[in-house]
């Protein structure tokens, strides 16, 4: 049964990934995006992070994208053709990259013992729930990684408003 | 196998009488609306069909349903019909999570069931963020596949203001999540239980009262109403997102706003005021009736809210663009970012018994 809904969500992923950039309508493209948004929350959820399912789709699905269908419905681009140039160069990049990973796979072999796990809490609670695994994991074993990816989104936030700034600046002193 | 099967059978009961319960109720919100708004400004409201104008929503559900459908020249099909379905179905899935009352287990056939949630999911609050999120898609979309300016113009405002106020939905109710240490929208509503000192808007150690009024401006930015209705604005923009739907296309737009309208309120009701929880300790009906009491006082709260929604559309003009994100950026942000910080700080030094 969860085998079923693994291959389900990872053919849809595929399949809408591809899509992303073989359409030629950006909201098209868009829309297929948002699609493979929700079936990799799918897939957290047969996962049991529900946690992590939720915050896909309210990050993902709820700002980044509808930031880009802004942009893109600002700038009214119907069609976009600048990028299919670049198939033969992307097929060669996915066929490299698609062989290495299946050769792994086999020299491995699908042997089904669990794969080692990266330390931390490793398998969730139930009775707490994974939400509070997160927060205790994030803010102990992994505190520093996410203390320095706060920082470069920060770094990230001032040097978008000092871009911003400086154009206003500009402007005024040129009138 | 019938264990799944029943199980099966009564979610799909459930969710039938909810949904029944809330397109019902955005039948009486419509006419309720205009009764309401005519009385704020001396008139009548609808008075022609029925007794008393009972009848009208009746009147205008026909209406809808044999209007004509059309298709603007050079629209995007596709989209144009995808957008109305993206736009109603994010806002009815919310009421999977929201109790409707008391959180108590009745036994059918042998096996336990709660009749008034549909699903008590561990993230319940932000799969209900998660949802009213996607709702944005179906007016951006709308307003894009319309082809026409005002429409494109409502799409657009309606993005950069969704994105502005879900922001301080979010973080106007992690106070309340800390709080009560959960997620899950009964256990929120369970922790509130004992009278109304110990609902999350005036709970110790610090009342949630600054939250609560980001949360409630900020939800009704995020529905659409007025005095936040930009997206539509039929004094500058005929209609926004929906100038060019009409029929049943728009009959979709518009009981999507009445639905997240209920939404939003079922929210503000279990988070900030106790939920199902009576505004004293314990009930007054007997232990077997105390679920009526429950349901009845989550109704009122609820029907309080969509009061609210009417009256400040009968009373605040719409804001200027500029104002409101000024006004979600400026002064909602700081006002909810300052109270996660002092909520963090007073749960810390009072931790829950």
């Amino acid at each position: 049964m969860a085998l079923a809904f693994f291959f389900y969500f990872s053919g849809v992923i595929v399949l809408t990934s591809v899509l992303v950039v073989a359409l030629r309508n950006p909201i098209y493209s868009a829309i297929s995006l948002l699609i493979m948004f929700f079936h990799v929350a799918g897939l957290y959820v047969t996962l049991h992070a529900e946690f992590l399912a939720a915050v896909q789709i309210i990050v993902y699905a709820g700002a980044i994208l509808v930031l880009y269908l802004f942009v893109v419905m600002l700038l009214n681009v119907k069609r976009e053709e600048r990028y299919h140039a670049q198939f033969p160069l992307a097929a060669l990049l996915g066929v490299t990259i698609l062989t290495e990973v299946l050769m792994l796979a086999i020299l491995r072999g699908f042997s089904s013992e669990p794969l080692p796990t990266l330390g931390g809490a490793g398998q969730a609670d139930q009775a707490t729930g994974n939400t509070e695994t997160i927060g205790e994991v994030l803010y102990s074993t992994y505190l520093f990684p996410f203390e320095v990816a706060s920082l470069i989104l920060l770094v990230a936030m001032i040097g978008a408003i000092v871009l911003a700034k400086k154009d206003i600046g500009l402007a005024s002193r040129n009138q | 196998m019938a264990e799944v099967g029943l199980k099966l059978a009564f979610s799909v009961a459930q969710i039938a009488v909810v949904m029944g319960i809330v397109l019902l109720t955005v039948m009486f919100l419509t006419l309720a609306e205009r009764k309401v708004l005519g009385w704020m400004q001396d008139r009548m409201g609808p008075m022609e069909v029925g007794p008393y104008g009972v009848l009208q929503p009746i009147a205008d559900g026909l209406k809808l349903f044999f209007k004509e459908d059309i298709v603007p020249a050079g629209a995007n099909k596709f989209l144009f019909t995808l957008a109305p379905i993206l736009a109603l179905v994010p806002a009815l899935i919310g009421f999977a999570v929201v109790p409707f009352g008391p959180n108590r287990t009745v036994e059918l056939f042998g096996y336990q069931f709660q009749p008034f949630v549909i699903s008590d999911i561990n993230i319940g609050i932000l799969y209900i963020l998660a949802f009213t999120s996607i709702g944005a898609y179906g007016i951006i979309l709308g307003g894009w596949a319309s082809n026409s300016k005002y429409s494109l113009l409502g799409g657009l405002r309606s993005a950069a203001q969704v994105i502005s106020y879900e922001l301080n939905v979010g973080l106007a109710i992690v106070g309340v999540l800390l709080l009560a240490g959960s997620l899950s929208l009964v256990k929120i509503t369970e922790a509130q239980a004992g009278g109304f000192w110990h609902w999350y808007i005036f709970a110790f150690p610090f009342p949630q009262v600054f939250a609560f009024v980001v949360y409630v401006i900020s939800a009704v930015a995020e529905t659409n109403r007025v005095p936040f209705d930009l997206p539509e604005a039929e004094s500058e923009l005929v209609a926004g997102f929906f100038t060019e739907y009409s029929g049943m296309r728009f009959a979709f737009f518009f009981l999507a706003e009445y639905a997240n309208m209920i939404l939003v309120s079922c929210i503000a009701a279990a988070l900030f005021l106790g939920g199902w929880n009576a505004p004293y300790p314990g009930t007054l009906l007997p232990e077997n009736l105390a679920w009526v009491e429950g349901v009845v006082w989550f109704a009122v709260k609820v029907y309080f809210f969509l009061f609210l929604f009417f009256w400040l559309r009968a009373t605040l003009p719409r804001l200027r663009y500029d104002q409101l994100m000024r006004f979600g950026w400026k002064v909602m942000l700081p006002i909810a970012l300052g109270n996660i910080l002092v909520t963090a700080i007073a749960a810390y030094f009072f931790p829950k018994g």
